[in-house]
């Protein structure tokens, strides 16, 4: 029960008015976040970290703030999926499938309550789930040397590739470009300068706030103005009336939810997945389970309850890899991981030994930003709905300008600006060739760590490259990658939404 | 044919980029790797990739017709102007024209999008530097 007492511990590190009140302002921000189409979570939070760094705020704080952003995008992106048909981010892609139907019906206030209440008890559960895995893999990663870190990194990428992507060898293109990025600058080994091409401002490498900041948010601006004029102006149909769901409709949908939470909360955990993956297969298990009267698709309430409860889970399982291992599973759980690099703390086993306090911190502040995002998302939600209306053409000039502040506020520098700039451009013709923006991340984030690692094994074994299969657990993970990466190949793209892929194709916001 | 051409544009970058790796002055202190050897597998991976791309490629993308193209190109020429500016303008100035413009673009009325443009840059400034006291760029006359 070691991890309970840690977990009061950090309630009371979260239980200061200064956390308290960024975990509310996450929530909110999260919520509007999610709830706007075209600003998903990754983006929210890419744009937010610069502000949380150049604020000056400490480690704990800082993360509480960004996960309560990320926690609250989870639960916002239903609403523009149940009242718009369009989802407000892409894990709520699922939602509009039945939550639009019950708008259509009347029953959008019904629909409103009970995804809020599944996000709860998806998010909840997570939670939970965390708490109590995070330190059992912790435990395993105390065993890792460099060889088997390699190894690992290796298998983020691979099942990142195989998983997520519809194209292994973009993804492996993807990976390769953040690599490379990574790359830039001096060598932290030997000291001698790579890849600069005698540019001064490059010795340092390219900040992955920068290149994430241009890939995630920039690039939706450019979206925006190739497609604007084609959009549909929503917001026909928005009475709402009484966001509360009958009892009769909770009831029926208790099991749905704890299905969905399990299998969002699995789906989380893997590296690669995240949580659009969570919301599809939480869907589509319920589907096969229970549509026996073929009433999904048409408005059935656990239509709207599964995707939401394995969203919301999946976003709480994602965070187990970044924190215990210092890898993280998807996009926006990558973005975290950039800020705690910023903020020069490596998440992965240490983490839980030297600070405490950071993780059980966050993870107390996720309990409490979860009542509050109840609280928030079902009695005031109408005030959300309201954001909704904001159009695009105001809306991305604010996100592409807070961006620049972001960025500007770091370094000060003209060259930033510039290689953001540079970067959007690379993202959106990225998106439209659909490479996977996630690979890039992940790519310039662990690019280092990777190569330091794969160098201090072949230190250790003196330049004997048999050393990365040197124990089981080495072996164990290369398995595991080439699985992953070569499974989806073999049988078939049963996994892969195929609604996603229709949506997908210019690479909405990766959660 | 755009993955074709991603596919050789990344066969010639990992060219250059294995040929820089080789390139690299290695020093004193050198481990049994060396600085050059984890970017030759990156390059490779990305050769790998790109042959896979231009052997197998997938359907094309839909590309905007060129007017739409021209319309990003304004954009990215608005930004990077935006940020050779700033330094010289300060924030709240170029700020505003280049919220404007971007604004204007994405299909807001002229003036709309003027009045949008200084709203946006005094809503930013008042909350990012005089109540969050964020350091933003100061022109000539200080803000």
């Amino acid at each position: 029960m070691d991890a309970l007492s840690s977990l009061l511990d950090g309630f009371a590190v979260a239980l200061t008015v200064q956390n308290i009140g960024l975990a509310l302002l996450g929530c909110f921000l999260g919520t509007i976040i999610g709830a706007l189409p075209g600003l998903g979570p990754s983006n929210g939070v890419a744009i937010l970290i610069p502000l949380a760094f150049t604020l000056g705020l400490p480690a704990t704080p800082a993360l509480i703030l960004l996960t309560s952003v990320y926690y609250g995008a989870m639960y916002g992106g239903r609403i523009s999926s149940i009242l718009l048909n369009i989802p407000g981010d892409e894990p709520a892609l699922m939602t509009t499938l039945d939550g639009y139907p019950m708008a259509k019906k009347g029953q959008a206030g019904e629909a409103l309550a009970l995804s809020g209440i599944a996000s709860f008890v998806g998010a909840f559960f997570a939670t939970i789930g965390l708490v109590f895995l995070a330190p059992q893999l912790v435990k395993v990663a105390l065993l890792f040397g460099p060889a088997e870190y390699f190894a690992l990194f290796t298998l983020a990428f691979a099942t990142l590739g195989g998983v997520a992507s519809r194209n292994q060898a973009k993804a492996a293109i993807a990976a390769a470009l953040g690599l490379g990025i990574a790359m830039i600058g001096v060598d932290h080994q030997t000291g001698v300068p790579r890849f600069t091409f005698g540019e001064v401002h490059l010795y340092d490498g390219i900040d992955f706030l920068v290149a994430i900041v241009g890939l995630f948010a920039l690039s939706e601006v450019f979206l925006f103005l190739e497609h604007k004029g084609q959009g549909k102006a929503g917001a026909a149909d928005m009475k709402i009336g009484r966001v509360t769901a009958p009892w009769s409709m909770i009831k029926g949908s208790i099991g749905t939810m704890l299905r969905g939470t399990g299998l969002g909360f699995v789906a989380g955990v893997l590296p690669g997945a995240g949580a659009s993956l969570g919301s599809f297969i939480a869907y589509t298990f319920e589907k096969r389970l229970s549509d026996k009267d073929k009433t999904f698709g048409k408005g059935d309430p656990r239509g709207v309850a599964a995707p939401e409860a394995g969203n919301n889970a999946a976003a709480g399982g994602a965070l187990i890899p970044m924190l215990a291992l210092g890898v993280p599973g998807s996009g926006t759980t990558a973005v975290l991981l950039a800020m705690l690099l910023t903020l020069n703390i490596t998440p992965g086993p240490l983490l839980f030994q030297s600070n405490p306090d950071v993780v059980w911190g966050l993870i107390a502040a996720l309990f409490i930003a979860n009542v509050m995002l109840l609280l928030l998302n079902i009695p005031m939600v109408s005030l959300f709905v309201r954001v909704l209306l904001v159009p695009p053409r105001y809306l991305m000039p604010t996100v592409a300008m807070i961006s620049f502040v972001g960025i500007y506020g770091i370094s000060g520098s003209t060259f930033d600006l510039m290689v953001m700039v540079g970067f959007g451009v690379l993202g959106y013709v990225l998106r439209k060739l659909d490479v996977p923006l996630v690979p890039v991340i992940l790519g310039v984030l662990l690019g280092n760590e990777m190569e330091k690692n794969l160098r201090r094994a072949l230190t250790i074994s003196d330049g004997d490259w048999s050393i990365l299969l040197g124990s089981p657990l080495a072996i164990g993970l290369w398995v595991f990658a080439i699985v992953g990466f070569l499974a989806p190949l073999i049988i078939g793209r049963y996994f892969r939404p195929k609604i996603a892929d229709e949506a997908k194709g210019e690479g909405a916001d990766p959660d | 044919m755009s993955d074709r051409v991603l596919g050789v544009v990344c066969i010639l970058l990992a060219a250059l980029f294995i040929w820089q790796a080789t390139q690299i002055e290695t020093g004193f202190i050198v481990d049994p790797l060396g600085p050059g050897a984890f970017p030759i597998i990156i390059g490779v991976v990305l050769a790998l990739g790109g042959l896979y791309a231009i052997v197998r490629p997938d359907a094309a993308p839909d590309w905007p017709p060129p007017g739409r193209l021209l319309e990003i190109a304004f954009a990215v020429a608005v930004m990077l102007a935006y940020a050779l500016f700033l330094p010289e303008f300060g924030f709240v100035l170029s700020t505003a024209v280049a919220a404007s413009l971007l604004g204007w673009r994405l299909g807001s009325r002229p003036l709309a999008a003027a009045l949008a443009g200084i709203v946006i840059a005094v809503g930013i400034y008042v909350i990012f530097h005089l109540v969050l006291g964020l350091s933003l760029a100061r022109g000539p006359w200080g803000f």
